[in-house]
């Protein structure tokens, strides 16, 4: 019971942003958007929402939902560290202290850990290569990484 | 009048202390009851100097940098408001040698005005080409940037005028600006330098676009990693729309001109024209086949410009100055400036606008200083993760499309990465084939299917399992790719390959049985 009311939650929500994002022309990036925004996570109980809003498949949505790297399937940590692996970060050391920050945490790349204290995810490129290595933790971007931060960031978001 | 004192904004500057320092600064003024207004400005570009503070003084601007949230005390009692020595003290930020061999023309007003400021905007030559462009017939318009040479900054370096007249020509009631602001390449961040700190210059370079095609509408599909970026251009929308810039009538002339700012969702492969027309019609990021060219059938297939920022940011000082004043600068079939962005294991890492000629050896040795290590410059990797990695008996090669594609190499988006001694190509290689696993679109078998391969061929390589096989194989994989695929995901893959290949084999080789035994 309880389960089916939080669905029906989920989809009235789901339905208040379709109805508002609908008009613009190419809806469903927006529409997904705004869904994982409200929910932290596009859940299961919205693609049925979406695609008769859209008009669309459940199976087409879904497909869109999958293909893109930011929409999450499930709730992310309460802190969600965005480390860059790409290749300006690399020439800085980058690969050494996400080693270094994975075996702190105890994670692999897109898990969840700590008691789902943590979240940690590769990120291809922050355009902050002039000042690299880079991370994005909480949506706040941060420049020049080296251990003690690392150290000091693993601490901090397991406290 | 109270003081100016300038602090960036800029993502770039934020990541490295400015918010703080922005924090710190306007406690430390009120409790010293001074009067001085702080104005976050965007970068100048030059990030080992970041967060590089900047105050209006009689004599001028004077800079001190890189300033921390620490330094602030000590700074105001040096006299910071009058421009005061101090350790810190740089002078006059436009006769510092990185700046002073620049030519900053699509960069002009970036870390000099406030981003969101019109009236700074207009101060500093602003609105000036959309003016010229409204009073003109649209055919004028392509014409001049036609005449002007720009070409795609984007990475393909397509003739940008050409493009315009394909879509003015182009039969269709409603028409399409779009500007691909998914920078995704590794070693690049000129678009998102001009969205945090000079936003207005490309929604002009897009209202002018639009007047030159006949066209109303305008998107920017801006990567969902640039949340600063977003923020700014949403702002900037909004202000330009009041204005009267944006809207039913364009500085109050019959054209009509109207943008939305939309956000990615973390697809490297959306970079790519097609697959980000897809995207932003709601779909996968799969890439479509050409033809039908955007110009014919774009968004919603509709005739559509896609451009890069940076080019769309290049025309209003086209339009402002004259297609001779642009065309001017520059060498063979590549004219006017680029901005070089000088990046990773770097002293001296930032923003380089300059017209096209110079040498790469000119930018890493000179420009950028050597490595921040303090270590030899072992390899360069040229246009971001699809670029060829460049030794130094390269390091002659000036910055010019066509001078690049003769040492099999490209230019992209002019971002160079510098790696010092300690780099491992054959790492380097492994990496390109993984980062074109992770992201490709999945639509055309070389790509989806080879890049997989390439991992594994390189992890035989490490493993010194008949190494000598293996690497004829990764160089006939490359040559299927870059011929079978559909796109520069997998058609450019080849290039950082293959460039480590050749310049590094020494890398290649499998390790001394000692350290393969590790």
């Amino acid at each position: 019971m309880e389960s089916r009311s939080a669905d029906t939650e989920i989809a009235l929500r789901t339905e208040a942003i379709v109805g508002r994002l609908k008009p613009l022309e190419g809806p469903l990036l927006p529409i997904l958007h705004d869904i994982q925004r409200e929910f932290g996570y596009v859940p299961q109980a919205s693609l049925p929402v979406i695609a008769s809003g859209l008009n669309l498949s459940r199976a087409e949505v879904h497909g869109v939902v999958s293909f893109y790297h930011d929409y999450r399937e499930a709730p992310a940590g309460r802190h969600v560290i965005k480390l860059c692996r790409a290749e300006a970060c690399q020439s800085m050391g980058g690969d050494e202290l996400a080693e270094r920050l994975l075996g702190l945490l105890g994670l692999d790349w897109h898990e969840t850990g700590a008691n789902g204290k943590v979240t940690i995810e590769p990120v291809y490129c922050l355009g902050l290569c002039a000042c690299a290595p880079a991370a994005m933790v909480d949506g706040e971007v941060i420049g020049r990484l080296d251990a003690e931060m690392v150290d000091h960031l693993a601490k901090a978001v397991q406290a | 009048m109270s003081v100016k004192i300038y602090i960036p904004g800029d993502s770039g500057a934020v990541a490295l202390g400015a918010d703080r320092l922005a924090m710190r600064m306007a406690e430390a003024l009120k409790a010293r009851d001074l009067d001085a207004e702080i104005v976050r400005n965007g970068s100048r570009g030059l990030y080992w100097l970041e967060p590089m503070v900047e105050v209006e003084t009689g004599k001028g601007r004077v800079a001190y940098g890189p300033v921390k949230a620490s330094d602030v005390d000590s700074l105001i009692e040096a006299g910071l408001l009058e421009g005061g020595d101090h350790p810190l003290f740089l002078g006059a930020p436009q006769e510092l040698p990185f700046l002073k061999r620049q030519t900053r023309l699509t960069f002009a007003r970036c870390g000099i005005t406030d981003p969101l400021s019109l009236e700074d905007y207009r101060d500093h030559g602003g609105l000036t080409g959309l003016s010229n462009a409204v009073a003109m017939v649209p055919e004028a318009i392509v014409a001049q940037v036609t005449e002007s040479g720009l070409r795609g900054r984007g990475g393909a370096g397509f003739p940008t005028g050409i493009k315009w007249k394909t879509v003015l020509e182009a039969e269709g009631e409603q028409k399409y600006i779009v500007c691909n602001a998914d920078e995704g390449d590794s070693g690049t961040f000129a678009d998102r330098m001009i969205m945090e700190g000079d936003p207005f210059v490309l929604i002009e370079g897009m209202v002018i676009a639009g007047i030159a095609t006949r066209a109303t509408k305008g998107y920017v599909y801006l990567r969902s990693e640039y949340p600063h970026a977003i923020r700014v251009m949403n702002r900037a929308v909004e202000i330009a729309r009041a204005a009267g810039i944006l809207g039913n009538s364009v500085l109050g002339s019959d054209h009509a001109f109207d943008m939305e700012i939309r956000v990615g969702a973390g697809a490297y492969v959306c970079g790519e024209e097609t697959a980000l027309l897809e995207s932003l019609e709601g779909r996968r990021g799969v890439v479509r086949a050409k033809p039908p060219l955007p110009a014919h059938k774009g968004f919603l297939g509709r005739p559509t410009v896609i451009n890069n920022v940076i080019s769309l940011a290049s025309v209003p000082v086209i339009m402002d100055k004259g297609a001779d004043f642009y065309r001017d600068f520059g060498m063979g079939r590549s004219r006017g400036t680029i901005p070089v962005q000088i990046a990773g294991n770097v002293k001296h890492g930032g923003l380089f606008e300059a017209a096209f000629g110079m040498t790469l050896g000119e930018l890493v040795d000179e420009i950028a200083g050597g490595t921040a290590t303090g270590r030899p410059v072992k390899a360069v990797q040229v246009g971001g993760p699809l670029g060829a990695y460049f030794p130094r008996e390269l390091f002659d090669t000036p910055f010019d499309y066509e001078a690049f594609a003769a040492k099999d190499g490209l230019i992209g988006h002019a971002g160079i990465v510098v790696f010092d001694d300690t780099a491992d190509m054959l790492k380097q290689a492994r990496f390109a084939f993984e980062f074109c696993a992770v992201e490709s679109c999945g639509k055309c078998t070389p790509c989806r299917i080879g890049s997989t391969r390439g991992v594994e061929v390189a992890d035989k390589i490490r493993a010194g399992v008949e190494p000598e096989n293996q690497v004829t194989l990764m160089t006939d994989l490359c040559n299927t790719m870059k011929f079978g695929s559909l796109c520069a995901l997998g058609g450019f893959t080849p290039y950082p390959v293959m460039s480590a290949l050749t310049h590094f084999p020494e890398d290649f080789r499998p390790a001394p049985m000692s350290q393969a035994a590790e």
